[in-house]
């Protein structure tokens, strides 16, 4: 965490100035999963955005006679029992659950990391930030899930379109119900970083204290809010295809992984799979983000990193 | 240590009030009328004494706090007088589920035993799996023992259980038609082939959750075994001549069980939000899957009831958590 502040020194004459970001992905190199796992990543990224655009089906285009088609070349994946393309449907569904994922860690890494600064550097309001935190921990997460979406589905989906009503009350439920972890791991940081003279020196010379928070704990805490972040997608997305497969997701018209594989389950005997598609889909980002997740810790981790 | 338990089981009390008033309030504000699958033909003011009678017609705080009545005094004094035969609960009114208007309890447990029986047992078995396998990948670290058991723990964490359970049907059920897919909850047990029957049906679902329980305890596990290795006591053990054995199982092992026990403590509330996804894909009736049946139906005492079981679960397996940590580790004391 000083590096920062090391780094900020007038480097030693011989050797070229080295910057935080540049170490950190020295170290992230070294570890072969995580390089694995960012590049599946972003290879899946690609072809759930990019993908659509190169194909000819599109997800929602109903070929009757082409009904439950085993993989053949035009369509790799197969038909589903409407004549659907199932490449063009895992496409879509993908480009759903990336953004519910994406989405929902923002929201969660924000709320979290705001109580964690606010708990970690305000000492007044550490207390009662953190008992909030912990009642929210003892919070029978997936049960409330399910009942918030179940509850205001409709009510949403009134107001802002069956789409995107379900899209906003999936990414709040989700982020409201997976920000603590990030704020109990921003408080310790913030704990730590408070205490170092660079803080005290920013004190010192009047900085007001919005302006400490912002530029000098923030960048310093970036590193766990990172970590959480990356792992936050991975949960948010088991999440939000949690909720699909249990029925209280997406309606049937609008793919996501999660009701692919619900939908998919109901020809479990003729067509099993269909089932692997969607599953595979969101094992194989879960499991690349998981790994980019777990580099991204040793490499921010000083005390790991140079070894 | 019994003040700690006396004041920690005092400062779950605010915890639980909390949690339930939260659970109260989010079904109350819910749009969803009990009512509204009933035939469109009931004249309007026999709907409104139907409403009457489930308790609608009263403000908020009064229905809480007949809830909170309902909950947490009558239930147990009925629960009581069935264990006794006491005639304690004379008149006391019951949480009634509006879907089979039974009470709540009752219903919760014909269901309890299935979900016991397998979550329970996959628990079990994902501890036993994990904890061999964490002290192998640290004993041995970076072997191929290791690399492999790091990269299937990472899998079956990774691999979401509604994913795992579908393929584990697919292979086992549908093609070499091993196991049945779907869970017999009449089936009884009664001699050795009915016997037979109840494990090949428990198979499956106890796999799954297995499978990812132990994914993250090895990954505890082994952590704390590495944390454990390099410690001075670990050297002076082998220096003073102790068989390796000795100094991994009878020092280290130890040692490096206290988080993980605690870690264990922690994951058993989970463990019944995940098994609600199990059920469903396994067709146990389990509570997983009265939960969500319950919501469907817009059942709110029933949902209320599971939820606020879970919560208490969770306070309660916390409390646990907290006190074996100060039992197992000398080095904490609370008071």
């Amino acid at each position: 965490m000083t590096d920062a502040a090391v780094a900020a020194l007038p480097a030693t004459a011989s050797r070229p100035p080295r910057s935080q970001w540049r170490d950190v992905w020295n170290q992230f190199k070294t570890h072969r999963g995580a390089l694995v796992g960012a590049a599946v990543f972003l290879i899946i990224v690609l072809l759930v955005f990019a993908g659509p655009f190169a194909w000819p089906y599109s997800a929602e285009l109903i070929d009757i006679r082409a009904r439950n088609q085993g993989p053949s070349l035009g369509h790799p994946l197969g038909t589903d029992q409407l004549g659907r393309d199932m490449l063009a449907r895992v496409m879509a569904g993908g480009k759903v659950s990336l953004a519910v994922g994406i989405t929902a860690m923002a929201l969660a890494v924000t709320f979290g990391t705001t109580i964690g600064v606010l708990a970690g550097y305000f000492r007044r309001l550490d207390n009662i930030l953190m008992r909030f935190t912990d009642l929210f921990l003892a919070l029978p997460l997936l049960p409330l899930l399910l009942v918030m979406v179940m509850l205001f589905r409709e009510r949403l989906a009134s107001t802002f379109g069956p789409a995107m009503g379900i899209f906003l009350l999936i990414v709040v439920s989700i982020g409201l119900t997976a920000w603590m972890q990030t704020a109990r791991v921003v408080r310790s940081a913030v704990l730590a970083v408070k205490q170092q003279e660079f803080v005290l020196a920013a004190k010192s010379i009047g900085t007001r204290e919005r302006r400490i928070v912002l530029r000098h704990i923030l960048p310093n805490v970036l590193s766990p809010i990172m970590v959480s972040a990356t792992l936050g997608i991975a949960t948010a997305i088991i999440t939000e295809s949690a909720l699909s497969f249990l029925g209280l997701g997406f309606p049937p018209d609008f793919p996501t992984w999660g009701r692919l594989l619900y939908d998919a389950v109901d020809y479990l005997q003729q067509h099993p799979e269909r089932v692997l598609w969607p599953g595979m889909a969101i094992s194989l980002t879960v499991l690349s983000v998981n790994y980019v997740g777990d580099g991204l810790r040793d490499a921010m981790d000083p005390r790991i990193r140079g070894r | 240590m019994l003040t700690f338990i006396v004041r920690r089981l005092l400062l779950a009390i605010p915890t639980l009030v909390f949690i339930s008033i939260v659970i109260f309030l989010l079904l109350d504000l819910a749009p969803g009328d009990p009512l509204a699958q009933m035939p469109l033909t009931i004249p309007p003011e026999v709907r409104e004494k139907i409403r009457l009678s489930l308790g609608l017609g009263e403000p908020i705080h009064i229905r809480y706090l007949l809830w909170a009545q309902q909950f947490l005094l009558n239930e147990p004094l009925h629960f009581i007088e069935r264990l006794t035969g006491l005639n304690v609960a004379v008149d006391g009114q019951r949480v009634i589920s509006w879907q089979t208007r039974s009470p709540v309890f009752d219903i919760i447990a014909q269901r309890m035993p299935q979900t016991l029986w397998v979550v329970g047992l996959s628990y079990v078995v994902g501890v036993l799996i994990a904890v061999p396998i964490g002290v192998i990948s640290a004993y041995r670290q970076y072997s191929w023992f290791d690399q492999i058991g790091t990269f299937v723990s990472m899998v079956g964490f990774s691999v979401p259980t509604f994913f795992t359970g579908v393929l584990l049907i697919v292979i086992f059920a549908v093609h070499l038609g091993w196991f049945p897919s779907i869970y017999d909850t009449t089936h009884r047990v009664t001699d050795w082939n009915s016997f037979v029957f109840q494990v090949r049906q428990m198979a499956m679902p106890v796999a799954v959750l297995a499978l990812y329980n132990a994914a993250q305890i090895s990954r505890f596990m082994r952590s704390s075994m590495l944390d454990n290795l390099n410690q001075d006591y670990v050297r002076t053990a082998r220096a003073k001549g102790l068989r390796e054995r000795v100094v991994i199982l009878l020092h280290v092992l130890r040692n490096s069980l206290i988080p993980v026990v605690t870690v264990i403590a922690l994951g058993v509330p989970t463990i019944f939000a995940g098994a609600i996804i199990t059920e469903q894909v396994f067709k146990v009736n389990g509570l997983g899957q009265l939960l969500i049946t319950a919501i469907y139906a817009n059942d709110i005492p029933m949902v209320q009831t599971l939820t606020f079981i879970f919560a208490c679960l969770i306070v309660l397996f916390n409390l646990i958590a907290d006190v074996l940590y100060g039992m197992l580790d000398p080095r904490i004391r609370y008071d």
